[in-house]
């Protein structure tokens, strides 16, 4: 069938809502790469025999990621009239027995995580209740989904389907209010009323660089030349990130929207996904949407029956970081090298095949269909000044939430972290947060209450990018930190030009003699002038950004770096060749653990009597000092 | 035509020209490694890189072999600044190449000796002239660079005799270190041996190497 009309989506609609909410007990598991990380496909495998057998009339379903990776795997049930219950680190065994409590109406509180009475559909703005009024509220100790710290702070705009339906049934998405605002967008507005919507809402660039989106559209409509291409950049790579391949796991169709909606405002007929080869299930979700968007109409020839034309090609890329900077991963779709060229002429002019062309990231286009539905208005109230709307971040690290959230510009890294994240593990201290990725920067304790926007985290020395956030306790060495992100960056450089190959291989040469008792004065400032160097020098933004680690670390954290080129010192015991152990005789019991641990035979000693370390012997691995019940291995 | 300032002094230039070519063109000396009047510009190794200020007001560093002229433009080719950032360049290039004549000399030029960096002992800066002069202008696509970051190198494929050589020398004659070079009767680069030639071509090839040593160099 194609889609035509309005009736034509209504009809989709009603099937979307069938499934979305069947007149059964209907139990869904969390499907995205970290709940199948967990153990998510046994769960789902386990409860789909069950059901095979004939024993529980239930629907099972699937669904995206919710953003609660540290529980995973994670398993809603919802019965007709009751509350949604959301079950944490649910086994193939505890999905079963969920499936009987919860077919004799019974909740299991104390595997639960949240409850919830109703989901938002954002798009057209309502609630819908799963429970009419306080009945069929269970009375138990499990706490509501807003009032859950995790969610009370977060605003899902680029999220908002993520974790609620199928990625793999068009009609659900379609049952929240999806490609309605296509066929409004197509058959009511003209493509520059489109452009000037984005415009009016404040969107920038979720990628990265933070360009204001509706003025890259409307260069790339202005601009001379036919054909025009629309690409969607996937190939997110920055260590701990994993914003854009939730959003394709959990709501592809979100993006493919927003791509149409862009194609018809630019001109465009012809689209690419470039998304990296090393997100598989991406890929997965993304094939079966678009084949389920052409099967109704919504994409190819015809659009809505309204004339429109445009299609989306997915192409995978190969596995190297470079290739999500723009002009690189146009060189790559064209199937040359995956190098950068000099952008004097944007590629909004000049891009693929020197064609106009506009590339916007994954976040950016699922940011768009809510925006054409609810306003620029109303986009725009959401965020600070010059930062409109949300951002999604995957919260990583030293972070007692491990997961990914969507927060309106401007909260504070502390409510970020804190209020979201549930602070720090085991009593330890925070001390950074590392933002924007291998192109961002460290960020300290003290600037903790700084509000998370483009430009508070630009002049901080750090940056945006596309949203990771490590964060780092006490125990992290922000020397080694500077070098792990310079490592990286050495190997994913293109090698291209001079500053950014020569430069980062010295910067990590310095790095490396500074974390192993070779540094000497002057270091510091080799380093500032190497990064002065790519600052000003480099041919593209992974360049001209690649020392933010380095410069940031030595900003806010100058004394570490002193500690190790001075004192011989790592102040966080983490630069094994600048730390010796030894064990306290006061403190010892001689209990033997440290014995058993040690992979090197260091450690001798008689029962109940105070053992001995042989320094020579010590490969400083630290087994001892972890497993250590008493405090007795000094780490100096 | 488009009116332009490069250090201070009022020139003309045509549309569509580099601000390279409107300062070569009247005479202002613009340091460069990786480009050649007869290729492709690259912007690979920043030296020709000049301080810019459009009619709007905005100042940034950009490679001047690819900027293009714009009217209004004001271009500084030598200010401190610049002088810096291509200091640090040489500083780079020395370190990776200490041995190469071209390299010292241009280092020296700029005050540069001892670099503050290992030493090592390339002799390939991977300007890509060769591989785009192979590209262009032989059309034979013989060689290319391989892998990315530190591990960059040009080679044939599969570190192979390159099988589409068509053994004209181009990439020896336009190599600005001379880390490509004709040797008895091979192309190579270090190890790496990129063809075999015929006493005919060696002859051939030879003369226009030595053509090129006779002629002052430009810039």
């Amino acid at each position: 069938m194609k889609v035509k009309t309005r009736e034509d989506l209504d009809k989709l609609r009603q099937e979307g809502l069938k499934s979305l909410y069947p007149d059964k007990l209907k139990i869904t598991v969390g499907m995205a790469t970290c709940g199948i990380a967990t153990g998510a496909k046994r769960v789902f495998d386990a409860l789909a025999d069950e059901v095979e057998k004939g024993k529980f009339d239930v629907v099972v379903s699937q669904t995206g990621c919710i953003g609660y990776c540290q529980r995973e795997p994670l398993v809603d049930i919802l019965a007709p009239g009751r509350e949604r219950i959301y079950y944490k680190e649910v086994t193939p065994e505890k999905a079963v027995q969920l499936l009987d409590v919860s077919v004799a109406g019974e909740a299991k509180e104390d595997w639960a995580l949240f409850r919830m009475g109703g989901e938002e559909n954002l798009i057209e703005e309502r609630t819908i209740r799963y429970v009419e009024s306080q009945h069929g509220t269970r009375d138990n100790k499990i706490p509501q989904y807003k009032e859950f710290p995790f969610f009370e702070k977060q605003v899902k705009i680029a999220l908002r389907n993520c974790g609620f339906i199928d990625p793999e049934r068009i009609e659900e998405y379609i049952a929240k209010g999806g490609y309605y605002v296509l066929l409004k967008v197509l058959t009511e507005m003209g493509p520059e009323e489109v452009i000037e919507v984005v415009k009016r809402s404040g969107l920038r660039g979720r990628g990265g660089g933070g360009f204001p989106t509706g003025i890259k559209w409307a260069s790339c409509r202005n601009a001379h030349g036919e054909p025009k291409y629309i690409i969607c950049n996937a190939d997110e790579g920055d260590p701990g990130a994993y914003m854009d391949r939730s959003v394709l796991e959990g709501d592809p169709h979100s993006v493919i929207e927003g791509m149409i909606i862009g194609a018809y405002a630019i001109g465009s007929h012809e689209g690419f996904i470039y998304v990296r080869n090393e997100y598989p299930m991406a890929i997965k979700k993304l094939r079966i949407a678009l084949a389920q968007a052409e099967q109704y109409g919504l994409l190819g020839e015809d659009i809505l029956g309204t004339g429109f034309h445009f299609t989306i090609k997915i192409n995978r890329g190969g596995g190297a970081f470079v290739c999500g900077e723009s002009t690189a991963l146009m060189a790559s779709l064209e199937g040359k090298v995956g190098e950068p060229r000099a952008k004097y002429i944007h590629t909004v002019e000049r891009g693929l095949w020197d064609r106009p062309s506009n590339l916007n990231n994954v976040e950016t286009w699922a940011n768009v269909p809510p925006i054409m539905a609810r306003g620029a208005d109303w986009f725009s109230s959401i965020g600070t000044e010059n930062s409109k709307g949300t951002k999604v971040f995957s919260l990583v690290g030293n972070i007692n939430n491990t997961g990914l959230v969507e927060v309106p510009m401007g909260v504070s890294l502390r409510e970020i972290i804190y209020d979201i994240g549930g602070g720090i593990p085991d009593g330890k201290r925070f001390k950074a947060v590392q933002t924007g990725g291998p192109s961002g920067g460290c960020i300290p304790q003290e600037l903790i209450d700084l509000p998370v926007d483009f430009d508070r985290l630009t002049e901080a020395g750090s940056m945006m990018g596309s949203g990771g956030m490590i964060v780092m306790d006490e125990s992290a060495c922000m020397v080694d930190v500077a070098k792990y992100f310079v490592d990286f960056l050495q190997e994913e450089s293109c090698g291209k030009c001079v500053p950014c190959r020569e430069g980062i291989k010295r910067m990590h040469e310095i790095l490396e003699d500074i974390t192993t008792g070779k540094g000497k004065e002057g270091d510091v400032e080799l380093l500032e002038e190497i990064g002065f160097i790519l600052k000003e020098g480099a041919l593209c933004a992974l360049g001209s950004t690649a020392a933010n680690p380095v410069l940031s670390t030595i900003n806010y954290f100058r004394q570490e770096f002193d500690a190790h080129i001075r004192d011989k010192r790592c102040p966080a015991g983490v630069c094994s060749e600048l730390i010796t152990y030894s064990i306290d005789p006061e403190k010892c019991t001689g209990c033997g653990r440290c014995v058993k641990a040690c992979p090197a035979e260091a450690i001798v000693g008689e029962k109940k009597q105070p053992h001995s370390l042989a320094v020579e012997k010590c490969i400083k691995c630290g087994s001892c000092f972890e497993v250590c019940k008493f405090d007795a291995v000094i780490r100096q | 035509m488009i009116t332009l300032t490069i250090d201070g002094r009022e020139i003309g230039a045509e549309e569509g020209w580099t601000v390279l070519k409107a300062a070569q063109n009247v005479g202002i000396e613009i340091p460069t490694l990786c480009y050649h009047e007869a290729l492709s510009s690259s912007g690979a190794c920043r030296l020709c890189s000049v301080e810019v200020t459009t009619k709007r007001g905005r100042n940034r560093i950009v490679a001047s072999c690819l900027y293009p002229v714009e009217e209004g433009l004001d271009v500084q080719t030598n200010s401190e600044k610049i002088r810096r950032l291509r200091r640090g360049l040489m500083e780079l290039l020395l370190a990776r190449c200490p041995n190469s004549q071209k390299i010292r000399d241009m280092a020296r030029h700029m005050g540069i000796t001892e670099p503050r960096f290992r030493l090592e002992g390339e002799e390939c800066i991977l300007c890509g002239l060769c591989v785009r002069v192979c590209q262009e202008i032989s059309e034979a696509n013989a060689i290319s660079a391989v892998n990315r970051g530190i591990k960059k190198e040009i080679a044939a494929p599969f570190y192979d005799l390159a099988e589409t050589c068509v053994g004209c020398g181009g990439c020896a004659y336009v190599c600005p270190t001379g880390a490509i070079r004709i040797d008895g009767n091979r192309i190579r680069l270090g190890d790496k041996i990129f063809k075999e030639l015929s006493p005919e071509e060696v002859k051939k090839v030879e003369e226009k190497l030595e053509a090129k040593e006779r002629v002052p160099e430009k810039g």
